[in-house]
């Protein structure tokens, strides 16, 4: 069954590719995302019913060399399973959601059949990023890296004939290639400290990394944190988090549902999965997970700005989707790896809804994409509209304060903010909590912008704004039941009592006994106090074990590598994250009310409050309207000094020093030869010839006069 | 074993190119169509017989297999034979020929002379990678270069002249060291024989006492001289910054298919050349020099890689990027640990098919538009999807996606770099991102945007024939992408037995070294 979800969209995306002409274009597509829909059903199977150890299904064989051994392999447990099923839910809809949305295209002409192309690429994103969460070694995994790395360039490129459209696409590839050098290198250390690159090795390895010093460049460091920093700089690239995130927003160039996709619910969250599927050496590496703190709190702050003044409707969420993952690369750097997963699990849901939600307002409006020309439009498309605040409400995390009920985004936020509390990174708490409230007003100004307010703009384009076919509208509708219920049902799983999570992910259970909690421990004497406790059954009994004791008295045990995640004895952020003050926990909340009621403000009671607040305070304004200006330096300091150096290189490297020295060489040689042979270019080849039998010559006299050749 | 096999194959292309010049007379089209097809039928047959050898080769054996044995003039041996690092480019050679002389198929120009020159540049490429001694190795290496001489000269551009000259005179210099260098070997070792003799170059400890000359202290002593010596023929043809500028210019001017053969085969001379001479022979010479070199590989991918962002000339580009390609090859060689060494070979194989491919890329919109010039071109997807696809699947190889070929060999280059050196392997590493940058650019140029030029408003797609050419080294590029063992199975006891080879000659030279020390 795994191996049919690993390969299906592969079959799907050389059939839409290059079967259309045999099968006819609705056949092809139709196949495909049928194949999508069977991928899905059985993700969710998996998901469902999967328990037990770690699977492993061995494809073939991959790069072998010396001590160096890797497979084509899947390796199935928790975290495989929850991307499975983010990943085929999102592009099955989002296949279905392309009949619609790719149906009528102006940038083709009527002739061309760009559509099977077009699946063909989504169906191949699949497969790559299948590949890459079914990976059971880093080289697998990145070439599921690269893969979607790929799918990405063609399909932000995927207007060909528009040329901001390339320079995105190759902007994303370029730029994530600078996060996959650190990656590559971090993979080169690996090997060279654990002798393997596979992660049942590596995560055996990792508690003696923690140990090691390695040198690496003009020092020595800490094995495990080098590791894990390099590792890090490859989920950034991919993640586009800060400094290596210029290429997420030019992304847009492409077609919608490639947005929602792949620059939202799956592609971008590849580098949170990263840092959570090497959680046993990240555990070891505290600097390192430091640093990915201070990054994702910084990131989401930093795309919160941002997307406060962008007018383009998908830029504004593609910078919430930067800060949304500054969220989740926080929540994994305080160690609550299960607090990332489950935002990245939610956030999948009503951020994919978002852009499809946005895709179906640009539908509507005939390709226009700026808010400023939008208006009024909740009573021409209804649907889209409450789908759109569904997505709203949970993006911004509406719920009920200080219980388990509310929007999707509610539950898994609150998650990462009382994690950071817990974690004791009062930065990254500020950051997001900041964010929080800017994430609320930024979302609401799409919404008001967008659907209240009078129709701005061209009239005619307003008057034939209509609402989308239904494939359009289904998936929507199912995107907004996982925008709703996602958070509440599995909050348990992801988030809720410590043996709970520990049962999800497989992690065995251990007891607390250092802490000074000794006295609860004659209470569980039946199963023995550390013995790794695998399946139903032994959580089953832990949990009546554990009735009366308070959850703080356990903690996750097993050696790492046991389970999809691994937690160290020292981790008990889960503990006192749900053990923060009252404060702490509704500081969300009061953070969303505030955002809200400024976007209220700004847009509805008086909309001529953000005119003016732009014209007074305008250098802030133009600071986060050009984004930081973080496009402008990067072609100041790299761009455009890599040409210049290339072509000092090409000219005075080459041209003035190396062939200069040649030709001054040569002047002396050329006469002689020419007059040697006559015409110039025979003359040479007669010239090497004969020297060459010369030199054979001299070779057999020399052999001959030595007196041994035999 | 006893067979001949070897020598079937390596001179069933000279035997064709002698039956052409004997016997087929007259300049018209028909002549030249008989050339083609006889050119095309030989190479074919070279190929599949060099299947058979590739079929019975036994790679778990790291001796030289196939050995074909004769008595030759006043005294010399001539020896073939194949092991594990020699097999693959033997097979590389073999399996290009046919589509260079397929992709020939529009030349009119002399076509009987065009295809001698090929069909005896096949010869003499095969006994390269055959020759088991010495003799024979430096008349194969050197008269090979006569052809591509030839080729450049009378097939080439404008600037052919300039190109054959810049291309001659590097050669030329690196050849006389190198004749020095094998004239001190012979001294020595008393013998030509390269391996599996009795007495043999390979097995032959070299002298490596340090010595002083002209008041420098030569570290190393002669095995460093006799590596420098050999370094300087086999750098220019692999070939390494600061002697690449040749390339460029040759590439250039070169014959599409000429091209082709310089860069799927000619530069792989050097570095076989290295992993048969320079590091099993003079192990404690390359020990001495290895810094530099991993260094020099550094600087070539990165510099190149910049030369090759600012270039106008497609055919410039792809040079380029082939120099940089080649700093990984020499850089894995000189880590001298297994990963380094197997993905050095691999790297040489890849770069075979996706560098040859590239070019033919060029080729088929030259034989278009004939102008190499990059402003040239833009939007050739409108009219060329098929080509647009298959230019596109070299671009990534090029940049060395995994899943293709171009990945494994960058992939174990750096990863065995990075245990010997971190600093050159992170270098070297950024090329990953220079590749993506410049090869990119390049697609976008040609390929992507409207066709707006007048001048394009007509150009056809690729024709039966041309995608017939590219149809395999798209199979090989992505088979070895994916079951990269096909190569890697080959080559690795080999390679095994090389690197430890190695270690233990550096080892065995340290403790004479330590035992000389105490003694005194």
């Amino acid at each position: 069954m795994e191996t049919t979800i690993l390969f299906a969209p592969l079959v799907g995306a050389i059939l839409c590719g290059f079967g259309w002409k045999l099968i006819g274009e609705k056949a092809a597509q139709w196949i495909a995302t049928g194949l999508l829909f069977l991928v899905a059903f059985l993700s969710w199977v998996v998901f469902l019913t999967l328990d037990g150890p770690t699977e492993q299904i061995q494809i073939l064989r991959f790069i072998e060399s010396g001590t160096l051994s890797t497979d084509w392999a899947i390796r199935m447990d928790r975290l495989t399973a929850i991307m499975l099923i983010v990943i085929t839910t999102v592009s099955s809809l989002v296949h279905l959601y392309s009949f619609g949305y790719m149906a009528h295209d102006e940038n083709f002409r009527d002739n061309e059949s760009y559509r099977p192309r077009f699946f063909a690429y989504l169906s191949f994103f699949t497969f790559a990023m299948l590949m890459l969460v079914t990976a059971d070694n880093l080289v697998q995994m990145f070439f599921g890296w690269e893969g979607v790395g790929v799918a990405s360039y063609l399909l932000i490129g995927f207007y060909f004939r528009k040329p901001s459209a390339n320079a995105a696409a190759i902007k994303a590839f370029v730029v994530n290639r600078v996060g996959d050098f650190g990656f590559l290198l971090g993979i080169f250390g690996l090997y060279m400290l654990t002798d393997s690159i596979r992660f049942d090795d590596i995560f055996a390895a990792a508690p003696d990394l923690a140990e090691q010093s390695v040198t690496f460049l003009w020092n020595d460091w800490n094995a495990a944190n080098l590791i894990a920093f390099l590792l890090f700089v490859g989920a950034m690239g991919k993640s586009a988090q800060l400094f290596l995130h210029t290429w997420l927003p030019d992304a847009m160039e492409g077609p919608t549902p490639v947005s929602a996709l792949i620059h939202a619910a799956t592609m971008v969250t590849a580098g949170v999965f990263l840092v959570c599927r090497m959680s046993p050496v990240m555990e070891f590496a505290p600097e390192a997970m430091a640093f990915v703190t201070v990054i994702g709190a910084t990131t989401a702050f930093v795309a919160a700005t941002i997307g406060l003044v962008q007018t383009d409707i998908k830029r504004v969420i593609a910078y919430s989707t930067m800060s949304q993952l500054g969220y989740m690369f926080v929540a994994a750097g305080v160690g609550m790896y299960s607090a990332a997963m489950f935002h990245l699990f939610t956030h999948a849901f009503f951020k994919a809804m978002l852009f499809l939600g946005a895709g179906s307002v640009i539908h509507a409006m005939h390709h226009e994409q700026d808010m400023t020309n939008y208006g009024g439009l909740r009573k021409k498309i209804p649907y889209t509209f409450w789908a759109m605040m569904i997505g709203t409400l949970a993006i911004t995390g509406v719920g009920i304060p200080l219980t388990h009920i509310g929007f999707a985004g509610f539950l898994s936020k609150d998650a990462i903010i009382e994690s950071a509390w817990g974690g004791g990174s009062m930065y990254g708490f500020w950051m997001l909590v900041i964010a929080a409230a800017m994430t609320s007003f930024y979302s609401w100004r799409l919404m008001f912008l967008t659907f209240f307010g009078k129709p701005r703009g061209n009239k005619h384009t307003h008057e034939h704004a209509h609402e989308s076919p239904m494939v359009m509208l289904v998936p929507l509708g199912v995107l907004a039941l996982g925008s709703v219920f996602a958070g509440m049902v599995w909050y348990g799983s992801f988030f809720g009592h410590a043996d709970e999570v520990g049962e999800f992910y497989g992690i065995p259970m251990a007891e607390m006994a250092a802490d000074g909690d000794a006295h609860v421990e004659g209470a569980e004497d039946d199963h023995g106090a550390t013995g790794p406790v695998d399946g139903d059954e032994g959580a089953g009994a832990l949990v009546e074990g554990h009735q009366d004791a308070s959850a703080a008295h356990e903690s996750f045990g097993g050696a790492p590598g046991e389970g999809a995640l691994y937690f160290g004895p020292d981790n008990h952020v889960l503990d006192d994250a749900h053990a923060a003050p009252v404060w702490v926990k509704v500081s969300p909340f009061i953070a969303m009310l505030a955002g809200l009621l400024m976007a209220l403000w700004f847009y509805i009671w008086s909309p001529t409050v953000p005119g003016r607040l732009a014209a007074n305070q305008r250098p802030l304004y133009l600071f986060l309207k050009n984004k930081w200006y973080f496009d402008e330096v990067y072609d100041v300091i790299f761009v455009r000094p890599a040409k210049t150096i290339g072509r000092f290189l090409w000219k005075r490297g080459d041209g003035n020093v190396i062939d200069g020295t040649l030709n001054g060489l040569a002047m002396g040689i050329i006469p002689f030869f020419t007059r040697l042979a006559g015409k110039a270019q025979s003359g040479y080849v007669f010239t090497y010839a004969f020297a060459m039998v010369i030199g054979i010559a001299v070779l057999v006299t020399w052999m001959t006069m030595s007196g041994g050749a035999n | 074993m006893d067979t001949h096999l070897l020598s079937i194959i390596t001179f069933v292309p000279a035997f064709a190119a002698l039956i052409l010049a004997v016997f087929l007379r007259g300049d018209d089209a028909a002549a030249g169509r008989n050339a083609k097809w006889l050119a095309f039928i030989t190479t074919t047959v070279t190929f599949v017989i060099s299947l058979f050898v590739l079929f019975e080769f036994d790679p778990s054996n790291t001796d030289f297999q196939f050995v074909d044995e004769a008595d030759w003039l006043l005294g010399l041996k001539y020896r073939l034979g194949v092991d594990g690092i020699s097999i693959l480019f033997v097979m590389l050679t073999t399996f290009m020929m046919p589509l260079v002389i397929a992709a020939s198929w529009n030349v009119e120009h002399r076509v009987k002379e065009y295809m001698i020159a090929f069909l005896l540049l096949e010869t003499l490429m095969l006994g390269v990678f055959m020759a088991l001694d010495l003799v024979l190795f430096y008349l194969f290496f050197e008269a090979g270069l006569i052809p591509m001489f030839l080729i450049i000269g009378i097939w080439g551009g404008k600037e052919r002249i300039y190109a054959s000259f810049k291309f001659f005179l590097y050669t030329f210099l690196g050849s006389v060291l190198m004749l020095v260098a094998m004239v001190a070997m012979f001294t020595e070792a008393g013998t030509t024989c390269i391996g599996g003799c009795e007495i043999s170059l390979l097995t032959h400890n070299f002298a490596s006492d340090n010595f002083e000359l002209l008041g420098i202290q030569i570290i190393g002593g002669m095995q460093t001289l006799m590596f420098l010596a050999f370094f300087a023929s086999f750098a220019v043809k692999m070939p390494m910054w600061p002697v690449h500028t040749w390339l460029p210019d040759a590439h250039v001017q070169a014959p599409t298919a000429g091209s082709v053969v310089l860069a799927a085969i000619l530069l792989k001379m050097g570095g076989y050349g290295f992993l048969r001479f320079s590091l099993p022979m003079f192990p404690v010479g390359s020990e001495v020099l290895t810094p530099l070199i991993l260094w020099m590989s550094a600087i070539a991918i990165v510099y190149t890689s910049l030369v090759a962002l600012v270039q106008q000339d497609m055919k410039k580009l792809i040079a380029y990027s082939s120099v940089a390609h080649m700093g990984f090859v020499t850089m894995g060689i000189f880590a001298a640990n297994q990963q380094g060494v197997d993905g050095a070979i691999f790297q040489m194989i890849s770069h075979g098919f996706i560098s040859a491919a590239l070019f033919l890329c060029v080729g088929v919109i030259y034989d278009r538009m004939h102008t190499r010039d990059i402003d040239a071109y833009g939007g050739l997807v409108n009219r060329m999807p098929a080509y647009a696809l298959i230019f596109l699947l070299f671009t990534m190889a090029n940049v060395g996606l995994p899943g293709t070929s171009g990945f494994v060999g960058e992939f174990l280059t750096l990863m065995g770099t990075f245990q010997v050196n971190t600093w050159v392997a992170a270098v070297a590493a950024t090329g990953v991102i220079l590749s993506a940058g410049y090869a990119l650019w390049l697609y976008r140029r040609v390929v992507m945007g409207d066709l707006i030029k007048e001048s394009l408003k007509a150009i056809t797609d690729m024709t039966p024939r041309e995608k017939w050419i590219f149809a395999p080294l798209v199979v090989m590029t992505l088979l070895l992408g994916v079951y990269p063992a096909l190569v890697l199975d080959m080559i690795g006891p080999s390679v095994t037995a090389l690197v430890e080879n190695y270690d233990m000659a550096l080892e065995a030279a340290d403790t004479a070294v330590q035992t000389a020390d105490a003694s005194h």
